[in-house]
């Protein structure tokens, strides 16, 4: 199946060892990326462009839409705030027609029209709907048996559920787990998995922000967890590049490896870790490779 | 309908003063709430438990707890809707980020002095009028939802900001002041902006979501607070790091389209705040070292002056 790819900022900036993963696991998957037709599309705004104009970014949005419905193809991201600001921005522009009829007009110069007909889906959706689970377990050579992974969602793909297709796809409330489940893992479950990792407040309140990284992580650990598996790079950027900060401030170390959800599946589907680019984040994954016998 | 109900206990009085979970087997209607599953459990069972209630119709907003490890009115929860086939256990808790008094009673003093303290009436300034305040109905209706608020705490208990801050002002607070700060009849937007511009107020809410799922009343209070930091930008209350954030976002997008990360930081905070600059660098070296840090060199997206065009147009829009 093939996909308009939508990778968002992130995976292109802080978090590029994202972008590498994904395209790595997709192929192994049957996913077909179009990396071209969303290639002059803007950022979602991630809630913080529309706290100062809720208008604009559903303007944005739209131009995005469109540029997807142009090119005939299913939208895919690779972050769950991206997922959420577009869920509830498409919400907005298919609930009222007056509404979305002039949004038209502000992006009518460049030859874009949307008609409310695109439904932006995360790889992690498209990977349970899609794919499919018996699919994923057919590619995975390396069950990652005895591993203990806690998911860790990110707000925007979880809340709210009206926005988010919850209703009619109940398999989304869980997929995650679902997943861990498929590559052979067990799921470290804990209430914080589906909480914020407090990146949104992390130049706002910083104290705030690091009492969040320090609540889910040590958590997580204190549950037995081996890694933590997040599909937002957002949460990634918090929960592994502050975690040492966060750590500082209880003076403890915590030690627990973030994972982006395609390097967990690129690891099980026996992808090399470098190419996985597990070996490029803050908190080592050097103990979590080598139990795996996979160092680098 | 078979359901068993564990209830988080907890009795300062009592020889037992510690918390734990006790499990109630239940026969209930298909038509059943939760509220009348506790309800039973004191009538029938357990005169032991403690619980606030009164409506039953969620008006009162008196029985908001944890069902299920998420906030709502125990008496418009439907029992059949919690069951699944392989699981028939409810657990039932009270409501979070408060101080629970017994059971499933928490304290609310601190929840009242926080609305309190966004002023919640009316300030009208200049000449009383001589009948009613007059206001167009289209003007009144953006309230409508926050002023179907019943004050049961649901968003308070889950929110998560104040699960790590007890000083946050917290969504129904805040929700309580968009509804002053957006009536027509209210003179004092400009000082109540101020005030909820401050530490604890509303930019310290993560954005989360949490209490736009659970409010049972369609309330939206993280929508209300999105709207107090709009308007707090449009009054020129742009100094707090969370209104600086916000504009320095939305202008490195309007340049290149897309998110300049090394620079959104550095834009927020100012080049000449040393404190919060040297803050950076070893955020900056530990990337550097990882080899995870964003381009130096920041690329705008093909056809930036589409997305230009579009900042301008809706910018400029009355």
């Amino acid at each position: 199946m093939k996909y308009a790819f939508y990778p968002g900022c992130v995976a292109r900036g802080a978090c590029p060892e994202l972008y590498e993963a994904t395209i790595a696991i997709c192929s192994k998957l049957g996913i077909e990326l179009d990396t071209e037709a969303m290639k002059s599309a803007s950022c979602t705004g991630a809630g913080v462009l529309q706290e100062k104009n809720q208008r604009l970014g559903d303007t944005l949005n739209a131009r995005n839409f469109a540029l997807a419905s142009k090119s005939g193809l299913p939208l895919m991201t690779i972050c769950s705030t991206c997922q959420g600001v577009m869920s509830q921005a498409n919400q907005r522009l298919t609930g009222d027609d007056k509404y979305l009829s002039e949004i038209n007009e502000d992006i009518a110069e460049e030859g874009l029209r949307y008609d409310g007909n695109v439904d932006p889906r995360h790889l992690l959706w498209i990977i349970v709907e899609d794919i499919g689970i018996e699919k994923l377990k057919s590619t995975i050579v390396r069950p990652l048996k005895g591993f203990k992974m806690a998911p860790f969602y990110g707000c925007y793909l979880v809340r709210p559920t009206s926005a988010l297709g919850f209703d009619d796809n109940p398999g989304r409330e869980d997929s995650l787990e679902r997943v861990i489940e498929a590559v052979g893992a067990e799921v470290v479950d804990f209430p914080g998995k589906t909480l914020c990792c407090g990146f949104p407040i992390l130049t706002i309140n910083e104290t705030n922000s690091m009492n969040m990284v320090a609540n889910h992580t040590m958590d997580a650990k204190e549950r037995g967890a081996d890694a933590m598996v997040t599909p937002c790079p957002l949460c990634h950027l918090n929960l592994d590049g502050f975690q040492p900060k966060a750590a500082a401030s209880r003076n403890t170390k915590i030690d627990l490896p973030i994972l982006h959800l395609p390097q967990l599946l690129g690891l099980a589907m026996g992808l090399d870790p470098k190419k996985l680019r597990v070996n490029k984040h803050i908190m080592s994954t050097k103990k979590l490779l080598s139990q795996l016998a996979v160092a680098p | 309908m078979e359901v068993t109900l564990s209830v988080k206990r907890y009795d300062p009085e009592s020889e037992r003063a510690d918390v734990y979970y006790q499990e109630y087997d239940l026969e209930m209607e298909e038509s059943s709430t939760v509220l009348d599953a506790l309800i039973q459990i004191r009538e029938e069972i357990d005169g032991t438990l403690s619980l606030r209630c009164s409506c039953r119709s969620a008006i009162c907003g008196s029985c908001a707890m944890r069902i299920n490890g998420q906030a709502g009115l125990a008496c418009n929860t439907m029992i059949k809707n919690l069951l699944k086939s392989n699981d028939r256990i409810i657990k039932i808790e009270p409501a979070g980020n408060m101080n629970v008094v017994k059971d499933l009673v928490v304290d609310f003093a601190p929840f009242w002095d926080k609305v309190r303290e966004v002023d919640p009436w009316l300030q009208h300034s200049g000449e009383e009028p001589k009948e009613e305040y007059i206001v167009p109905n289209e003007d009144m209706l953006h309230l409508a939802g926050v002023m179907s608020c019943i004050m049961c705490g649901a968003c308070v208990s889950d929110c998560t900001a104040l699960e790590v801050d007890s000083n946050f002002l917290g969504p129904a607070a805040l929700a309580k002041a968009y509804r002053f700060v957006g009536d027509p009849r209210d003179d004092a937007d400009k000082v109540r902006l101020g005030k909820l511009n401050e530490y604890g107020g509303m930019w310290d809410c993560t954005r989360c979501m949490q209490c736009v799922e659970v409010c049972p009343k369609g309330v939206d209070p993280m929508g209300r607070i999105m709207a107090l930091r709009e308007a707090a930008i449009k009054a020129g209350h742009n100094k707090s790091y969370g209104a600086r954030h916000a504009e320095s976002f939305s202008e490195l997008v309007g340049h290149s389209g897309r998110l300049d990360e090394l620079r959104l930081p550095i834009k927020t905070f100012g080049i000449f705040n040393i404190k919060e600059m040297l803050k950076l660098i070893p955020v900056a070296i530990r990337s550097q070292m990882a080899g995870k840090r964003p381009p130096i060199f920041h690329k705008s997206i093909p056809g930036v002056e589409n997305v230009r065009r579009i900042f301008d147009k809706v910018e400029n829009r009355k």
